[in-house]
């Protein structure tokens, strides 16, 4: 074999070689653009998400008037009764409520890919899973449940997950309600070890806009069990003959948020505009101190 | 040369999709300028969201209602002796709107370019201004400041690191929760379409400070991207 010959035979194979790495880093690129979140996420409850102190706040959530209608008609004593105790809170809550996260995944046997995640269920809270092959959305006639069903995809590093098919519930434990026409598009972005949700709610029935919401956990060394206490039905002194309520317009608490804390009843009952900073100028000076 | 070039095809995935580490926010490459190398563009008008903790921040929070901060005793101490009357004579109204609490105002925020490796941060509500400074070493530490430095770093593939210190004392809440001039804050910048259109800016917001926080502070704020500045309201700092 002359010089030229195998001078013709390594190019080929350089090139043959480049080309492969050059393919190679396209797919490399899609694989590796994915953080780890898997594990548990501890809360780190800075933030007052959850806003159930008070039974008339609905502080920061835009309803629409139909929302608000029906979330001054709520009242907690509805949790007492026992068809209620147990009925647990839509997707949401997971980036609403107290605890942190426990995240984990099931892989494709032979493939190796990650066929779902599942955020870990508590007391309240259905387990929610992602499922991340593809499945299409069930039709809208198909059964809704509290975790509804929820697929996800990679953008770059961020996990973007979407769900729909949650049963009617609440937005908020105080009785902003939510409809089963609901969607939750949740992204999660990883900084070192810390996990910040991005919650963006939508319901054509209840809202006026989309109801965005955001929190952080921290990686734990201390596993989050998976599950949480089972939720036991109990007689709590309700009587079954009346769903306890109010009528919109007699909501004995509606003006505990202005008294106790200053707040306007606008934003307590969760005008949509109270939730852009020019509203500060509608509260009366007496009240913003 | 075949089973070389075999054995690469077949074992660079798995070599490559490795993570470097588990958080894998990998500081981008600093050549060229920051401007020509942002992977993002967060420039242009923000409106907080203030869908959370709205009593806490659209309202002056009573003297001693300090939910959720991790405050130490010493904190506590004094947050407990928040003088509105005095801060209001005081020659300084804006300590509530340092680096480490401005972000969760309810205010506008205006992003821009000052120069190719400096991000200028505007805030309506307290007219406060944040240089985010890329590719550039602090030098000595000059005079503290309520914006303190910021560094600034891209990172992989999509976001922005900023870690600030050299700080003024001032207030993580309005109603006197303190944060010591040897607070450290770090902030995550990432953005997000709406599923309807529109963009949304998330900041996570982690402060450091052992003096009056018994664990890093963590908060996350979200902002929506306005076409213009016509909702811009510049309004100086209020000490209540």
């Amino acid at each position: 074999m002359g010089s030229t010959a195998v001078h013709r035979k390594i190019s080929r194979s350089k090139i043959a070689m480049v080309g492969g790495v050059l393919l190679c880093l396209g797919f490399c690129q899609t694989a590796a653009a994915q953080v780890e979140i898997t594990g548990s996420w501890a809360a780190r409850n800075h933030e007052f998400l959850t806003g159930d102190g008070l039974p008339v706040d609905f502080t920061g959530i835009p309803l629409n008037e139909e929302g608000r209608i029906r979330a001054l008609s709520y009242s907690e004593s509805q949790l007492a009764m026992v068809e209620h105790q147990c009925q647990g809170w839509p997707a949401f809550y997971f980036v609403q409520g107290p605890f942190g996260l426990k995240i984990w995944s099931d892989t494709d046997p032979l493939k190796g890919n990650v066929i779902s995640y599942t955020i870990g269920a508590w007391e309240d809270r259905a387990p929610l899973t992602i499922w991340m092959d593809g499945p299409p959305h069930p039709s809208k006639y198909a059964e809704h449940t509290r975790a509804g069903f929820t697929t996800g995809v990679w953008e770059g590093n961020t996990l973007v997950a979407y769900t729909t098919h949650m049963k009617a519930g609440f937005l908020r434990k105080t009785g902003a309600p939510s409809s089963d026409e609901a969607s939750l598009t949740t992204r999660f972005y990883r900084h070192g070890d810390i996990l910040t949700v991005l919650a963006i709610i939508e319901d054509p029935i209840y809202l006026a806009e989309p109801w965005i919401l955001s929190r952080s956990f921290q990686l734990s060394a201390t596993p989050l069990p998976p599950i949480g206490p089972p939720c036991i039905t109990t007689y709590e002194g309700s009587i079954g003959q009346t769903a306890p309520h109010y009528l919109p317009e007699k909501n004995p608490f509606i003006d505990e948020m202005t008294t106790k804390y200053g707040v306007p009843r606008d934003a307590a009952i969760g005008k949509p505009e109270t939730i852009y900073p020019e509203y500060r100028k509608k509260i009366p000076a007496a009240q913003a101190k | 040369m075949r089973v070389f070039l075999i054995a690469t095809l077949v074992t660079m995935p798995f070599v490559a999709a490795q993570p470097p580490a588990a958080g894998r926010s990998e500081p981008m490459n600093a050549a060229g300028t920051a401007k020509a190398s942002a992977p993002m563009d967060i420039t242009g008008y923000w409106v907080a969201l203030v869908t959370e903790d709205w009593r806490l921040r659209m309202v002056t929070p009573r003297k001693g209602d300090y939910p959720a901060v991790p405050m130490t005793p010493q904190a506590r101490k004094v947050a407990d002796a928040w003088d509105p009357a005095a801060d209001e004579t005081s020659s300084d109204l804006c300590k509530a709107y340092g680096a480490a609490a401005i972000m969760r105002l309810p205010a506008r925020f205006h992003i821009t370019w000052q120069d190719d490796n400096t991000l200028r941060v505007d805030s309506d509500w307290g007219m406060q201004t944040r240089l985010f400074h890329f590719n550039s070493s602090p030098g000595p530490p000059g005079e503290r400041t309520r914006q303190g430095y910021s560094n600034a770093q891209w990172q992989r593939p999509a976001s922005l690191k900023v870690a600030t210190n050299n700080l003024r004392a001032g207030y993580l809440r309005k109603n006197g929760v303190p944060y010591s001039e040897n607070a450290a804050v770090t902030e995550y910048f990432d953005t997000a379409p709406l599923p309807s259109g529109g963009q949304v800016l998330l900041v996570t917001t982690i402060v450091d400070d052992p003096q009056y926080l018994q664990q890093p502070f963590i908060v996350s704020s979200q902002f929506k991207k306005e076409a213009d500045g016509s909702k811009w309201d510049p309004q100086p700092c209020t000490a209540k």
